[in-house]
Parts: C-alpha cells; sequence; structure tokens
C-alpha cells in the first residue's frame, strides 16, 4: 500500500479537499474511519484507502458552553455555544466531529439516531484560517 | 484468568497534603506534606534509606509547572536519592498506574520497599491554560479538532447514558450532593462543605453585599438554577465537574512477609488491574467505559473475590455520570441501575454500597496525578477506623479503588484486603 495516503495526518489533508476518507482490509474486510495503515481488526496491511460517502447518524453529543482556547478563538462562549458529537457513519464506524445547522436553545430536543450528513466549517480567519470536518443535518 | 501476585504486597503507611489551592507551593512541597504524614502513619516507623525504588504518578508537571523529569527532584526534596525514581505518565489514571508498577516491583521479587506517590500543581495556570493542559489527554488528530473538552467527553457519555436507560438526570445531581456530603466530613478535601453549605454561603455573601437574598428551596432548586450552577458541556453543569486543585499522595509498600515489621495492621493488596482503549467514537457502547470493567474483571480473579466482597469502594469521579458508570464497570449494580442507585442513595454512606465516602475528586478535588494515591488514603483510613465522623460502620474487610485517564483509554483497578 502506499503509505502516503494512509498515514494519520493524511485524514486532514484529505478534509482540506472535502473529503473523509477511511481505510478497507483486504483480508478482513474491516473498515476503518479515520485511516489506518494496519488493521485494527486483523493486524494485515493490505489495506486501501476509501472515500466515505459522509452519511450517518447521531450517536450521541453535547452542547459545550466553555469552550477550549481553539473554539473560543473560533467565536464561541457562553453565549454562542456550539455542539459537537459522535457521528455513526454509514459504513459502520463513528467519528467525532462538530455538529452544526441545529437549533441549539434547548438541547434536549436534539434528538439521538437523526440522519446527518458531511460538511466542513472554516474556523479561525486570515492565515489561520483553517478547514474541519463537521455534520449538518440531513 | 488472571494469576495471582507471585508475592504478596502490603501497604503499611499512607499520607497526604489537603488537596486545595496553593499558590505559594510547588508540586514537590506538597509531597513532602504527604510523605510526613506518611512517615508518621507507620505504627513501628521506618528508616527513608530503605526505599529501593520510587513510582511516582503526575500527568503534566511539563505543562504546568514548566517541569519535566520531576521524578528525580521529588526524591531528592523528602531525601531518598539515589532510589531508582520514575515518573508515570497516564493522564488521570497516573498515579493508580504508579501504585500498580509499584505492586508489580515488590511481587516481582526485585525490591522489599517501595514509595508510590502522587502529585499535581494545577492553579498555577489560568483556567483556559488549565482546560487546553488536560485536554492533551484526548486525541489531539480526530477528538480535539472536532471542538471536544473534557467536559464535553463525559457530557457526551451522558447523553448517551440517559438516552439509553431513561435515566433521570437528577442522578447526577445526586451525586454531587452525596460526595459534597462525605467532603464536608473530610479536613483534607478541597471543598469540605455541603451543597446546602455552598448555597448558604452564597445567600450571606449577598446579604453581606446589601443585594437581593436568592431564594432556593433546596439543594436540588440551587443545583438547577442556571444562575448559581451555570451549564457548562449540555448536561454537565458546574457542580457534575471535579475542581483544578493542587495535592499530593503518598503510599509505603513491603513485601507480605515483610509488612509484620512496620504494623501490627497493614493492608494487603491482593488484586491490581489495568486496562486500555482508544477513542471515544471508537467504542462499540458509549454509556460504559470498557476499560474500567476489564481492569476489574482481572482485580477480582487474582484477588478470587466478586464485586459482592467490595465492603466500599474509591471511584473515579472526575464527573458526576463518572461514577455512575463505573458503579456499573465495576459490577455494583447492573448495567442501567447506577443512576437508580445514585437517587435512592445506595452509594451514600449508609448505603449498600459506598462509594467515595472521602468525597471523590468532586469534593476532595482532583490534582490529577495524585487522585489515583489519594484513594489508597481513604481505604486506609477507613480499614483502620481513622475517618472520623464520616467512618463506615461494621468490619470493613474489602475495599475497591478504580482510577481513570482521559475517556477511559487508561483505567486501573486495585483491590485491598485487611485480614485481622
Amino acid at each position: 500500500m502506499t503509505e502516503q495516503t494512509l498515514h494519520s495526518k493524511a485524514f486532514n489533508q484529505a478534509i482540506a479537499e472535502d473529503v473523509l476518507i477511511g481505510s478497507h482490509c483486504l483480508v478482513c474486510g474491516n473498515i476503518s474511519i479515520p485511516q489506518r495503515q494496519i488493521c485494527p481488526n486483523c493486524h494485515s496491511d493490505q489495506v486501501e484507502r476509501i472515500h466515505t460517502n459522509g452519511v450517518g447518524t447521531l450517536a450521541t453529543f453535547t452542547v459545550i458552553y466553555v469552550p477550549p482556547t481553539s473554539m473560543a478563538d473560533a467565536g464561541y462562549n457562553a453565549k454562542n455555544p456550539y455542539c459537537v458529537g459522535i457521528i455513526a457513519l454509514g459504513e459502520g464506524p463513528r467519528i467525532s466531529a462538530q455538529i452544526v445547522g441545529l437549533d441549539l436553545s434547548d438541547p434536549s430536543n436534539i434528538k439521538i439516531g437523526m440522519p446527518l450528513k458531511q460538511t466542513f466549517v472554516i474556523r479561525g480567519e486570515g492565515e489561520a484560517a483553517k478547514k474541519f470536518l463537521a455534520f449538518e443535518p440531513a | 484468568m488472571a494469576k495471582k501476585l507471585s508475592r504478596g504486597v502490603a501497604v503499611v503507611g499512607v499520607g497526604m497534603s489537603k488537596f486545595g489551592v496553593f499558590p505559594e507551593k510547588a508540586s514537590r512541597d506538597l509531597f513532602v506534606e504527604a510523605f510526613q504524614e506518611l512517615r508518621q502513619s507507620v505504627q513501628k516507623g521506618f528508616d527513608p534509606k530503605d526505599i529501593e525504588a520510587f513510582y511516582m504518578g503526575n500527568f503534566t508537571s511539563d505543562h504546568f509547572e514548566n517541569q519535566a523529569h520531576l521524578a528525580p527532584i521529588v526524591a531528592s526534596w523528602v531525601g531518598i536519592s539515589p532510589v531508582a525514581s520514575t515518573r508515570i505518565e497516564d493522564a488521570c489514571a497516573s498515579g493508580g498506574v504508579a501504585l500498580r508498577q509499584g505492586v508489580l516491583a515488590i511481587a516481582s521479587g526485585e525490591v522489599d520497599m517501595v514509595l508510590v506517590g502522587g502529585l499535581e500543581k494545577m492553579t498555577d495556570l489560568p483556567g483556559a491554560k488549565v482546560t487546553d493542559a488536560l485536554a492533551l489527554a484526548a486525541d489531539s488528530l480526530f477528538e480535539i479538532p472536532a471542538g471536544f473538552t473534557f467536559p464535553g467527553f463525559y457530557a457526551a457519555m451522558a447523553t448517551a447514558y440517559i438516552d439509553q436507560y431513561k435515566a433521570d438526570p437528577d442522578a447526577l445531581l445526586r451525586v454531587g450532593i452525596k460526595n459534597h456530603e462525605n467532603g464536608a466530613l473530610n479536613e483534607k478535601a478541597q471543598f469540605n462543605q455541603t451543597i446546602k453549605d455552598v448555597m448558604i454561603g452564597k445567600q450571606r455573601k449577598a446579604e453581606h453585599k446589601g443585594l437581593p437574598i436568592p431564594q432556593w428551596e433546596d439543594e436540588m432548586a440551587f443545583l438547577k438554577d442556571p444562575k448559581s450552577n451555570p451549564m457548562i458541556a449540555w448536561p454537565l453543569r458546574l457542580f457534575d465537574c471535579s475542581p483544578v486543585s493542587d495535592g499530593a499522595a503518598a503510599v509505603l509498600l513491603v513485601s507480605e512477609e515483610l509488612a509484620a515489621k512496620f504494623t501490627e495492621e497493614p493492608i494487603f493488596i491482593v488484586g491490581s488491574g489495568q486496562a486500555s482503549d482508544g477513542a471515544l467514537a471508537e467504542r462499540a457502547s458509549l454509556s460504559e467505559v470498557p476499560a474500567a470493567a476489564k481492569a476489574s474483571k482481572h482485580a477480582y480473579e487474582m484477588a478470587g473475590l466478586t464485586p459482592d466482597d467490595i465492603d466500599f469502594a474509591e471511584v473515579h469521579d472526575c464527573f458526576t455520570i463518572a461514577e455512575i458508570m463505573a458503579t456499573e464497570d465495576l459490577g455494583f449494580f447492573a448495567r442501567g441501575e447506577g443512576w437508580k442507585a445514585a437517587m435512592d442513595g445506595r452509594t451514600a454512606r449508609d448505603g449498600s454500597h459506598p462509594i467515595n465516602t472521602s468525597g471523590g475528586l468532586k469534593s476532595k478535588g482532583h490534582p490529577v496525578g495524585a487522585s489515583g494515591v489519594g484513594q489508597v488514603v481513604e481505604v486506609w483510613k477507613q480499614m483502620h477506623g481513622l475517618a472520623g465522623e464520616r467512618q463506615l460502620r461494621g468490619n470493613l474487610k474489602h475495599a475497591l479503588t478504580h482510577n481513570m485517564g482521559g475517556t477511559g483509554q487508561t483505567c486501573v483497578v486495585h483491590i485491598f484486603e485487611k485480614r485481622n
């Protein structure tokens, strides 16, 4: 396999191109998202890079009112909280990402199991601007 | 099947500093306090020159105190150089893992006496920098970019737990009330006051300043008021979170056959287990911590005991939901029953399964590297009848400690036995 396409930083490099990648084990069929250089199920290195179709459901979530420095710098605070969740992807694995496009005024209205699709958000401005994976209601 | 330790290990002394905020002290100063208390606690005394190894839990003095390579410095400060001194870093489980390394070192036959320490000095950094330092325990490539914080991770687990078991979120608040009630009776606790004390304190403060006096019907109303208990990461509020703390703790271990030289009342470590896990998103269930269940299974097997044999436990309640999940992961309650046990008072001092009689991380404080070692101090106090007003009744024969790093990527469990 071509290592360059599977190393751990390849995921965020793909995000910059609006692609969510994973890996598929040619020996046991296991799918990993994010991608792995060796299959965590059978330890084979016969793994290929895959592009996911970017759809899934909400497995769990929280709404964060006290952000870390990176999210505070992106404009979030107690009055402007954000939702972060774990998404069960159609391919099977789960992934962590910000969830956008939701009404956060009463988080108890957000439902586990709701269908989601991938999107991408820019945080930071000017030279500090960077693209991140996010999900939104499908 | 877990093997028994090849040689028995006994705790013959313990000590801890007060946990809290100590701007004038460095972590080594707090450890000196813990060490001096430990020396007093060894019934027949011991010569520090007989210590053969020092394992020290510390998460990130690098960030909190701009100091790496801390173990030999601390060893020198308590006068035990040139003893082999090793810092253990497994996030908030550093202390419990240091204890396990001490146990394994003695069991191996290589050494007979080990000093185990834990220490952290967190409060010199501003709050936002502390949050960033703690976030180092998460996956920097795939979790932090999502926007997760540690309260956020545990909040997401709480959301999954409440959804899966249709649990009443009030159970979280009950854990906080109970742990503050216990901590109020612990002079070493950072917050040695009940939630009711906190509530009355706020009213008195308002009165003193000539402001309108806020009114709450009871502690639950106080904890549900977003002004007195603001949301941090829904559904977790401020009083669901353990505090930022400074503190240190120390434990002296010797081989079983030497224990009587130091005390008539040793506490034996009969079970030790540790397990790991990947990122939170990788787990099959988000409402439990598999590594805690695995570590405890190993420890129970080694000890030849079951959860029913445990008289009391100190568990890693970094957030209130963590205590509820731990009581299930450790087998005290069936899956989905932990929240009901918290509501019913089954985990209180007079309940069937007393949990965190010390006040837990929530009330005693959470100087992260010290927490796993501090838990042993409470086991010692309870088993020797030294816990004062929070002393449990009856003959306490077996106790368990559960220490967790990150979202449960590291879990370490120990089982203690009193034989006389």
